[in-house]
């Protein structure tokens, strides 16, 4: 189980990824780069009132950034937003922790 | 946890097993015992030797750790880096002798505390991270 480091800046990053939704037109945006509402509203599956609403929390939490051109307006992911989430030493404490379980497992079985 | 003076912080993790260090040593220098209990990989206990861990592969990583081999003193320590995600770090197991086994000491030192590493985490934490996002959200709740 990875264990996230829970500072005061990270809680609205978060929420905002809490929703399966709002997460995957994030992920799409990280993947794919900078699109419109439209093409996300195609993506998502959803109404476009929607996607909107699911953005503008995206926004608020600084994960995605926009610009308007002409009639579109276009969103790009800021990835580094979620820096305030990764601590490398948890990611690893728990990565070995759980090695080592299976190691303990291993030495049971040999000989 | 602790800081070194070049600012870079080091993982340490210990536990006793109940069993010889031989059988440890063994667990911890056989390609194919490696493979069952950390990952698949071409180690082999010659320092200078240069092997790779191959996890499976998710998005923005490749599943790859380029290593090297540093100090192998059969018995008591083995050494080797551990080259991943943008990021060079060096793993150090102890073995030392305990009443009722075999106590494994694990360094795993070399982690920067700046932002480009933390960035480089983001992209590899993605699959793992996000699908932890739900219980981590319900606890603050």
């Amino acid at each position: 189980m990875v264990q996230i480091v829970k500072s005061a800046n990270a809680n609205p990053v978060f929420r905002a990824l809490a929703d399966p939704t709002r997460r995957a037109i994030f992920e799409e945006l990280t993947r794919a780069g900078e699109q419109t509402v439209h093409a996300l509203t195609r993506y998502a599956g959803v109404s476009q009132p929607a996607v909107s609403k699911h953005l503008m929390v995206l926004k608020r939490a600084k994960l995605v950034r926009h610009r308007r051109a002409g009639r579109e307006t276009h969103y790009r992911a800021q990835a580094d937003a979620l820096a305030p989430m990764v601590d490398w030493l948890n990611l690893y404490g728990a990565f070995w922790r759980e090695r080592f379980d299976r190691l303990e497992t291993l030495l049971e079985r040999m000989d | 946890m602790s800081d070194s003076a070049e600012g870079t912080r080091t993982l340490v993790i210990e536990r006793t097993f109940a069993h010889s260090p031989e059988k440890l040593w063994r667990a911890l220098t056989e390609g194919q015992l490696v493979a069952q209990w950390l990952m698949n990989n071409d180690f082999e206990p010659v320092v200078g030797r240069r092997f790779q861990f191959r996890a499976d592969p998710v998005p923005n990583w490749n599943g790859v750790i380029d290593c090297e081999v540093l100090v192998v003193d059969p018995l008591k320590q083995l050494s080797y880096s551990w080259g991943a995600f943008g990021l060079g770090t060096v793993v150090l197991f102890t073995l030392t002798p305990a009443e009722d086994g075999t106590q494994l000491r694990m360094e795993h030192s070399g982690f920067g505390a700046d932002q480009d590493a933390a960035y480089k985490g983001a992209n590899y934490g993605w699959q793992k991270f996000l699908g932890a996002l739900e219980s981590v959200v319900a606890e603050l709740e």
